[in-house]
């Protein structure tokens, strides 16, 4: 990075480039020649910003100000009244910050976005400079064995954040002996509502491959592969640039650091099924074929991709493990609870003022999140409840609204973490529609392979369609329960044993706006219709 | 074809992404049954099961399609803001259901779940661009924009 007195960072993704980033950027570059100043204040483009919903969004250092829904207008006054004079645009000012400046414990909570945001994902120095590779570094050069790096995961207490929560120290050293074993990321993100691991792969690629590449060390693998779902056009892209950046200079491939450790990876795009987002399918559709899931056991540890031992993590929890194998166990611990250390990375949607991604330390009440890092329900409405954890989670409503969001707190209330989506819904939608929504997916999604789950999920849809409709019964109610039972009970793979869970929930907390619709279908309440 | 092909090693492995891009070089945006029997062929294995792994997808198709795809979100935070009755309205526009082709080849319909920009729902997809924050006039424009584009060619 060139020495300048100044940096101004714009975040590059999908959305802001659809608000013009490019333009913007441009204009940018242009004022600050203008004014003389192109020489003192550098324009950066970086990952998400972690502010969804809010155009493009700047970041001026060293003061920090975050700008947000900037358009080319407003380039020339952000150049000379802040950059120039050193007065901040107010009236552009971002209202809350997206990213959490301090947790529950009074720390800055920011350990997988450390450098989302910060630094140009598609340079390896300045992630060098950031501190990517050096937990790798550091491992070869201190002599660290592969049982060590497992024991410092495994006393971390990290849990997988793809949705289960399974100990990830555990996880790997359930991996059998072998000469041949595979390291698998899983960023086949389709879990409706989160892009957590989307802004991982497009803002701090390095860390990812420095995860995977310890994660090889820690089980003995030399290759990895990386599985991108297909509609992810831009991570794709930035992640092969990382990882061809990181080959050229000798972190990937044959005597990683002068060591005998060789580790390579390679990118899998995906091409459109929620179902490979489950670890056997996806390593079917690496192998080629139709992402079918495999009947458990074994599992991919012993049995894997080719039959050979195999770990497959998710992007949030690989990204976790440089920091750990770096400052160790205790200072991971000093985050988060005691069942669940570290941070989480939340997507917070629908009803809320700031949608967006923050991470917040485990174990933040939900309220907290809603109100602080959402800035609170959209328009001043009153809160109903919220899906959390996307399809396959579980809705609570506002006697839930302290709970302490981790693993093991949602238990309490029936509720799992998952994926980590939030979705906030005011007093105007109907549940009824919602559930509508998550069951129509999950029929759509359904890979067919097991008959409980392909007639289950069909059987569903025609049900809530009753339902909805206001032609049901007090009995399709019922129904709904007996049908997601039996596919709890019987599907082979996790998205046959999911509709239960929101199907359960949604009827616990807001039953009586089934049974209003079930009589007096034609005047209930619906979200079904356009944003003005 | 061979081609493109030959960019992989001959294993079904890379089947994934052989398929990508022959349906990509097709204008039609389709998997031709010459393409599925040319990976058949360059992967020694059967043409079944190069359609198994073909239909599983539903990125890929074995039907003509228009020469743009559009993809609209039906996943519930695009629900909640409206996605479903753009869904009816982008059909209208287009003169077609969802799934079927405009009959001058242009457009395709389809709707697909969560495209992971939630932050701007309701968003869909044209090809490979990106449109979000989804209004009635937007996705009209949007639509036209393309037509002008491939008009001056």
């Amino acid at each position: 990075m060139r020495l300048a007195r100044g940096h101004v960072l714009i975040g590059i993704n999908d959305e802001a480039l659809l608000a013009g980033a490019r333009d913007i950027e441009a204009a940018l570059r242009e004022a600050l020649h203008a004014h003389g100043l192109a020489d003192e204040i550098e324009v950066i483009e970086t990952g998400d910003l972690g502010a969804a919903g809010q155009g493009v969004v700047l970041s001026v250092y060293p003061d920090g100000v975050q700008y947000a829904g900037v358009g080319v207008e407003d380039v020339d006054e952000i150049v000379t009244e802040h950059l120039l004079k050193g007065r901040p645009v107010e009236r552009l000012r971002l209202a809350a910050r997206p990213i959490a400046p301090t947790g529950l414990t009074g720390k800055q909570p920011r350990i997988v976005l450390e450098n989302c945001g910060v630094i140009d994902p598609e340079s390896l120095e300045e992630a060098i400079a950031s501190g990517a590779y050096e937990a790798m570094a550091k491992v070869i050069e201190s002599g660290v064995l592969p049982a060590d790096i497992v024991d410092v995961v495994k006393q971390s207490g990290l849990r997988g954040r793809g949705g289960a929560g399974f100990p990830t120290g555990l996880k790997w050293s359930f991996t059998a002996p072998g000469d041949r074993k595979y390291i698998v990321c899983n960023a086949d993100e389709g879990e409706p509502g989160t892009f957590k691991d989307r802004l991982i792969l497009e803002g701090d690629p390095h860390r990812l491959i420095e995860g995977m590449m310890l994660a090889g060390y820690a089980v003995s693998a030399s290759a990895g592969y990386l599985y991108i779902r297909g509609e992810y056009q831009l991570s794709i892209d930035r992640m092969q640039t990382a990882i061809d950046a990181a080959r050229e200079a000798g972190l990937l491939g044959e005597g990683i650091f002068g060591s005998d450790f060789t580790f390579d990876l390679e990118i899998k795009k995906g091409a459109g099924a929620y179902v490979c987002g489950e670890e056997t399918s996806l390593i079917e559709s690496i192998e080629g074929k139709r992402g079918y899931p495999r009947i458990k056991p074994p599992y991919p540890g012993a049995v894997g991709l080719w039959g050979k031992p195999t770990v497959v993590n998710n992007v949030e929890t690989l990204a976790n493990v440089p920091p750990i194998v770096l400052h160790g166990a205790q200072w991971y611990r000093g985050f988060g609870t005691e069942d669940c250390p570290g941070t989480k990375v939340y997507t917070i949607l629908g009803h809320v003022e700031n949608p967006g991604l923050i991470e917040v330390e485990m174990g933040t009440a939900l309220r907290v999140i809603i109100d602080e890092y959402g800035g609170g329900v959209r328009g001043g409405k009153r809160f109903k409840g919220a899906l959390i954890g996307g399809a396959a989670g579980a809705f609570v409503d506002e006697a839930s609204l302290d709970v302490a969001m981790d693993f093991e707190g949602l238990k309490d209330y029936a509720a799992v973490l998952g994926s980590g989506a939030i979705l906030v819904f005011d007093e105007t939608v109907s549940m009824v529609d919602v559930l509508h929504g998550i069951l129509h997916f999950f029929r759509h999604e359904s890979c067919g392979q097991c008959a409980p789950c392909r007639l289950g999920t069909a059987q569903l849809v025609e049900t809530i369609d009753r339902i909805a409709s206001g032609a049901g019964s007090v009995e399709d109610l019922g129904l709904l329960r007996d049908i997601a039972t039996m596919m709890r009970n019987t599907s082979l793979c996790p998205l046959g044993q999911s509709p239960i869970l929101p199907i359960e929930t949604v009827l616990g907390c807001f039953g009586d706006e089934f049974t209003e619709r079930l009589t007096d279908g034609a005047t209930a309440p619906s979200s079904r219709q356009g944003r003005n | 074809m061979r081609r493109l092909l030959e960019k992989y090693a001959p294993s079904k492995e890379h089947m994934l992404d052989m398929l990508h891009d022959l349906q990509q070089d097709e204008p039609r945006n389709y998997l031709t049954r010459d393409a599925l029997r040319a990976v058949a062929e360059y992967v020694n294995i059967s043409l079944s099961e190069v359609v198994s792994t073909a239909t599983f997808y539903s990125m890929y198709s074995l039907a003509p399609r228009g020469r743009h795809i559009i993809r609209i979100c039906e996943s519930p935070p695009c629900q909640l803001v409206g996605a479903e009755s753009l869904i009816d309205l982008l059909a209208q526009h287009l003169g077609i259901a969802v799934g079927e082709t405009t009959d001058d080849g242009a457009f395709t319909l389809e709707t697909t779940s969560c495209l992971g920009v939630c932050g701007v729902a309701p968003a869909m997809m044209i090809d490979e661009e990106l449109v979000g924050n989804l209004t009635p006039a937007r996705i009209v424009d949007a639509i036209e924009a393309v037509r002008r584009r491939d008009a001056t060619g």
